[in-house]
C-alpha cells in the first residue's frame, strides 16, 4: 500500500509527513518527528506509557493510526511546559512530590492526568485513581502520583481564580 | 550523631524535570546515522537439538544486511558468577541445543525492524525435539533427561549451611512442626522493555547504550564473549526505565548488537517487545520449600531445617546468588541455636529465573514467616509476641553470615503493633476481616565477590573547580531508585557544596573510575556513598592548607565545609567561600587539578553483607466469602533502614514495594502450557496492580544509625518487597480461615478452602 501524506499538528507545530497507512501515531511521533518523550511500554494499549492528547482527549498513541490524526491537534509531553524554564503545574507537582522514579510511565501519566483535570478540575482521590487506571507504573506504587495530581489540581484552580 | 542538614531531606529528584518533560533519553530513543535494526529468532521448542540451520533465504531478502547464528560467533560462555567458571552456562546464540521456548537461535540485521522480522521468519531451523522438564520434582527424579550435560541430576549448584546440634534440638523441643510451601513465577515488569544500541569505531572498539543495571558487568562479559579487551567496550549512560533485578546480566541482544555492529560497520539497535519480555524474560524463582522448625515451651526457637528447590529455568543467571540468599534469609530475623539449609538450584526447560527485588528472600520469608504465624497459633501466643521472644538485636551474631551492626527489629515490631491497632482489632474481630503480619531483613549490598572483580566494588571521583562547583564521576546506575540524587546529597553533605552545583557523570564505563558492580542487592547508597565520602575527604585534605595558611591557624583546629563555605569550626568568622578556597589551592598546585578518588569494598564483614535492614508489616484485609476476592484495606509498615538519606525516595521505595508485593501475593503469575510456552504475554493477561488496586498505607521509620553506612544509612529498596506476601496470607487466614501455603492467593483457592467450590 502506498504511503499517505498527512498533516500532523503537534504541540502547535505543523508537520507534513508521508507515512505507511498502518503506522501508529506513537511510531510516527517517535521515529519521524523524533518526539521521543512519548514512550512505548507495551505497544498493545495496556500500559498507557504512550498516552497523548488528540483533540484534547487522552488516547493510546500505540493504538491510534497516524493517518487518523491527520489535521487533528496532538499534544505530547514535549508540548506541555509553557517554556523551557517553566514546567506545567502537573509536571512541577510530579517532580516536587516524588511521583517520578524511572520516569518511563511519567509522560503518559501526566497527559492522562491532564485529560482528567480538564474534564474534572477537582477530582476526589478515587476519581484520580480511576482516571489513571489505564496507566501502569511499577516504581512508585501510585500514591505519590495521586498526591501530585491532587496538588496540581489545587494549583490550577488557584491559578484560574487568581 | 548529628548529620548535615541535607541528610534526610526530601530533595526532589534532580533527573525528574527531564523525565517529566520527555527530554530524558532512554535507549530506544537513540537513532544514529545509518543505524540498522536487529531481531532475534527464538526457539519455539522447550528442549531440542539443533540439526540444521539455513539462513540463505533470510540473507537474500532485500534490506537484510547480516544474519548470524551461533556457529558464526566466538562461542564463549558467559554468566555473572565468573568466580565459578563452571557456572557460566550461557551462549548468546544457541549452538547445539535449545533449552527453553525463547532460547535465542539467530539474529538478523536489516534496514528496518519489519524487514528484520520477515527475515527471521525465513530462517529454516530443523530441530530434533527432546523430552522437556517443567517442574523441579521431575528434574531431580532419577532418569530425568539432562538439560546441561555438565550438571548431573539437573542440579547446577548446591548451597549448604549447618551449625548447632540440629538432632539434639529437635529431640528436646516442646513443639516441632513441618510444612511445605510453593511459590510461583512473577516478572519485574519494568515499564521500559529492554533495548540496546551498539556502535563500532576504530575497528574493534564498541560503544553500547543499553537498558541495564550493571554497566561494568556488561562491559566485562561483552568483551569476553566478543574476544576483545575490556578496554575496547564502553557502556554508556542512558535513562533506564526500571530494572528490579531483571536487567543485571549480559543479554543475548547486547552481544548480537555489538557483534553485528562490528561485522556490518553500522550502528545497530535491538528493542524487545512486551511480549518478548513476558514470554522469554527473566523472572522470580518459583520454589518448593520444606521447613521444619522447633520451639521450646516458652516459644524460643531452637532449630530449623530448611530445604529449598529453586526452579532456575534453563540457565543459571543469578540463580546461584538466589540460592545463597535463600539460605541466609531462611534464618534471619530470629536467633536459632541450630540451623541447617540445603538449597539446590535446579534446571528446567523454562525461561531462566534470576534476581528480582529480594533475590531469594521473598520466597524464603513467605515460608519462614507463614510458619511463624502457624506456630504462634499452635503455641497459643500472639504472633508479634512470638517474634519479640526470638527477635535479633544489634550485636547478635549469625554463624557463617555476619555480626549485626545495627538492628531495629524489635522496635519495628512494637511500632507496627501500635500503628495498626493490632491488639484492639484482634480482640474485637469483625467477620470477614483480618490482620496479618510478615517481617523482613535484607542486605545492603553483597560481600561475596562472585563476579571476581579485581577492582573495588564501588568507586567515585570528585573534582572541584574555582567557581565553587564540583563534578562527581561514578559508575553507579540510576534505574529509577534515585542514586543520581542521593549520591549528590552525600557529596553535598560531606564537602559542603550545594547540590545544584554538582555535575554528575554516571554509568559510563570509560569516563568513571573503576569499578562498580551495579545496581542490585540494595548496594548503591551504602557502597557508592562510602566511596563518595572517601573521595570528598581527600579533596578536603587538599583544601585545608589554604585556610591554615590564610588564617595562621593552630594545627589543633578543625575545619567545617558547609553552605559552599570553608571555615574554622571553633571560630566560624574565619571563613572563605569554597570557590575562593579552591582557587587558592589551585594556585598553589601549579596547574594540577583538584581531583580525588574514593573507593569502597566491604572487608571483614562476614560473607553476606556489611549491613542489614529490618522491618515488620501488617496487612489488614477483607475477604468476600461469596466471591473469594481479597481486598487489602490498609498496609502498615515499620522499618529500620538506618538513616534515610532522602526521605521521599525511601517512601517511594516502600510504596512501590507494596505494589509489587501485592501483585506477587494476589494477582501476578506467569502461566505456562504443557509445552513450556508462556500463555499470558500481555499486560492484559499478566495483571499487576493499577492505581485503583492500591490500598492506603501508613508507615513509620525506626531510628537507627548504621556504623558502616554513609551518614548511618543502609538498605531501603528491596527489603520492603519481602514481608507483604506473608502478611497478606496471614490476614486472609484470620479473615476467612484459608491458610495459604502456595502462592498466589486466588479467589478459586479461597472458595475451595471455604468449601464453596470443589
Amino acid at each position: 500500500m502506498a504511503k499517505q501524506t498527512i498533516e500532523l499538528r503537534v504541540n502547535g507545530d505543523r508537520y507534513e509527513v508521508a507515512v505507511d497507512p498502518w503506522r501508529t501515531l506513537a511510531e510516527v511521533l517517535r521515529e519521524e518527528l523524533r518526539l521521543t518523550g512519548t514512550k512505548i511500554g507495551c505497544n498493545q494499549g495496556d500500559c498507557g506509557a504512550c498516552t497523548v492528547l488528540l483533540d484534547g482527549r487522552s488516547v493510546s498513541s500505540c493504538l491510534t493510526l497516524a493517518v487518523e490524526a491527520h489535521q487533528r491537534e496532538i499534544t505530547t509531553i514535549e508540548g506541555l511546559a509553557p517554556s523551557p524554564d517553566h514546567l506545567h503545574p502537573l509536571q512541577q507537582a510530579f517532580v516536587q512530590h516524588g511521583a517520578v522514579q524511572c520516569g518511563f510511565c511519567t509522560p503518559g501519566m501526566i497527559l492522562a492526568a491532564k485529560h482528567l483535570l480538564e474534564n474534572n478540575p477537582q477530582p476526589t482521590e478515587q476519581e484520580i485513581r480511576r482516571g489513571l487506571g489505564g496507566n501502569l507504573c511499577r516504581c512508585t506504587g501510585y500514591n505519590k502520583i495521586v498526591e501530585a495530581v491532587q496538588a496540581a489540581a489545587q494549583e490550577l484552580a488557584a491559578g484560574k481564580e487568581g | 550523631m548529628k548529620n548535615p542538614r541535607i541528610i534526610g531531606q526530601s530533595i526532589p529528584r534532580l533527573d525528574a524535570p527531564d523525565k517529566a518533560t520527555g527530554r530524558a533519553i532512554y535507549t530506544d530513543d537513540i537513532k544514529l546515522p545509518g543505524m540498522l535494526y536487529g531481531k532475534l529468532l527464538r526457539s519455539p521448542l522447550a528442549h531440542a537439538r539443533i540439526k540444521r540451520i539455513d539462513v540463505a533465504k533470510a540473507r537474500a531478502l532485500p534490506g537484510v544486511k547480516d544474519v548470524i547464528i551461533g556457529a558464526d560467533t566466538p562461542q564463549v560462555k558467559y554468566g555473572n558468577w565468573r568466580l565459578v567458571p563452571g557456572s557460566q552456562d550461557e551462549l548468546p546464540l544457541a549452538v547445539d541445543k535449545v533449552r527453553f521456548v525463547g532460547d535465542e537461535v539467530a539474529a538478523v540485521a536489516a534496514l528496518d525492524p519489519e524487514t528484520a522480522e520477515r527475515a527471521c521468519a525465513l530462517i529454516e531451523v530443523e530441530y530434533e525435539e527432546l523430552p522437556a522438564i517443567f517442574t523441579v520434582e521431575e528434574a531431580i527424579a532419577e532418569g530425568a533427561p539432562l538439560i546441561h550435560d555438565e550438571s548431573p541430576g539437573n542440579v547446577s549448584l548446591v548451597r549448604k549451611i549447618a551449625y548447632g546440634d540440629l538432632d539434639q534440638m529437635f529431640a528436646q523441643a516442646h513443639y516441632v512442626r513441618e510444612d511445605t510451601f510453593k511459590v510461583h513465577a512473577v516478572q519485574h515488569a519494568y515499564l521500559e522493555p529492554c533495548a540496546c544500541v551498539a556502535q563500532a569505531e576504530e575497528g574493534s572498539r564498541v560503544t553500547l547504550w543499553t537498558s541495564t543495571q550493571v554497566p561494568y558487568i556488561v562491559q566485562c562479559l561483552l568483551a569476553s564473549t566478543l574476544g576483545l579487551p575490556e578496554n575496547n567496550v564502553r557502556v554508556m549512560k542512558v535513562a533506564v526505565g526500571g530494572g528490579f533485578g531483571g536487567k543485571m546480566e549480559l543479554r543475548p541482544w547486547e552481544f548480537c548488537a555489538a557483534f553485528l555492529a562490528l561485522r556490518t560497520g553500522r550502528p545497530l539497535k535491538f528493542t524487545l517487545t512486551r511480549s518478548d519480555e513476558l514470554a522469554f524474560g527473566r523472572r522470580r524463582h518459583p520454589m518448593s520449600i520444606y521447613s521444619k522448625v522447633a520451639f521450646s515451651k516458652e516459644g524460643k526457637l531452637l532449630a530449623k531445617d530448611f530445604q529449598v528447590l529453586l526452579d532456575g529455568g534453563a540457565y543459571n543467571a543469578m540463580g546461584p546468588t538466589a540460592t545463597y540468599l535463600c539460605g541466609t534469609f531462611g534464618n534471619m530475623l530470629y536467633n536459632f541455636p541450630a540451623y541447617r539449609y540445603l538449597g539446590q538450584h535446579v534446571y528446567t526447560n523454562k525461561p531462566p529465573a534470576s534476581a528480582m527485588r529480594g533475590f531469594g528472600a521473598p520466597q524464603a520469608a513467605f515460608a519462614a514467616e507463614t510458619q511463624m504465624n502457624l506456630a504462634a497459633q499452635e503455641l497459643g501466643l500472639d504472633p508479634i509476641d512470638l517474634r519479640l521472644i526470638n527477635a535479633m538485636q544489634t550485636g547478635d551474631e549469625i554463624p557463617e553470615v555476619a555480626t549485626i551492626s545495627s538492628c531495629g527489629f524489635k522496635e519495628s515490631l512494637t511500632k507496627v503493633r501500635q500503628i495498626s491497632g493490632w491488639d484492639l482489632k484482634r480482640k474485637d474481630k469483625k467477620p470477614g476481616r483480618g490482620l496479618g503480619i510478615g517481617c523482613f531483613s535484607f542486605i545492603s549490598g553483597g560481600v561475596f565477590n562472585w563476579f571476581n572483580t579485581k577492582y573495588n566494588f564501588s568507586a567515585a571521583e570528585v573534582k572541584v573547580f574555582e567557581d565553587g562547583t564540583a563534578q562527581l564521576a561514578c559508575m553507579a546506575c540510576d534505574i529509577g531508585q534515585g542514586p543520581d540524587t542521593v549520591l549528590r546529597q552525600i557529596l553535598s553533605a560531606e564537602l559542603g557544596v550545594s547540590i545544584e552545583k554538582i555535575r554528575l557523570i554516571s554509568m559510563d564505563t570509560a569516563a568513571t573510575p573503576k569499578a562498580d558492580l551495579g545496581t542490585w542487592g540494595s548496594r548503591v547508597t551504602l557502597m557508592n556513598g562510602n566511596a563518595v565520602i572517601q573521595a570528598a575527604g581527600k579533596i578536603k585534605d587538599m583544601l585545608a592548607p589554604v585556610l591554615f595558611s590564610q588564617f595562621d591557624l593552630n594545627q589543633i583546629h578543625d575545619l567545617a565545609f558547609e553552605d559552599d563555605k570553608v571555615f574554622v569550626r571553633a571560630n566560624p568568622k574565619r571563613s572563605m567561600s569554597l570557590a575562593e578556597c579552591v582557587y587558592k589551592a589551585l594556585k598553589g598546585r601549579r596547574g594540577e587539578p583538584l581531583t580525588a578518588r574514593g573507593y569502597y569494598t566491604p572487608r571483614n564483614k562476614g560473607l553476606v553483607s556489611p549491613a542489614f535492614s529490618f522491618g515488620a508489616q501488617v496487612a489488614e484485609v477483607e475477604v468476600d466469602a461469596d466471591t473469594g476476592l481479597t481486598k487489602v484495606v490498609k498496609m502498615y509498615t515499620a522499618h529500620d533502614c538506618g538513616v534515610p538519606i532522602n526521605k521521599m525516595s525511601v517512601e517511594g521505595q516502600l510504596e512501590g514495594a507494596v505494589q509489587m508485593g501485592l501483585g506477587y501475593t494476589l494477582m501476578e503469575n506467569l502461566i505456562l502450557d504443557q509445552q513450556g510456552r508462556t500463555l499470558n504475554t500481555t499486560f492484559l493477561d499478566y495483571k499487576m496492580p493499577t492505581a485503583q488496586d492500591m490500598p492506603p498505607g501508613e508507615s513509620v521509620d525506626v531510628d537507627t544509625y548504621e556504623p558502616e553506612g554513609p551518614f548511618g544509612a543502609k538498605e531501603a529498596g528491596e527489603g520492603l518487597a519481602i514481608p507483604t506476601a506473608p502478611a497478606i496470607a496471614h490476614a486472609v487466614y484470620e479473615a476467612c480461615g484459608y491458610r495459604c501455603k502456595e502462592l498466589p492467593i486466588t479467589p478459586e483457592k479461597v472458595l475451595r478452602a471455604l468449601g464453596k467450590i470443589k
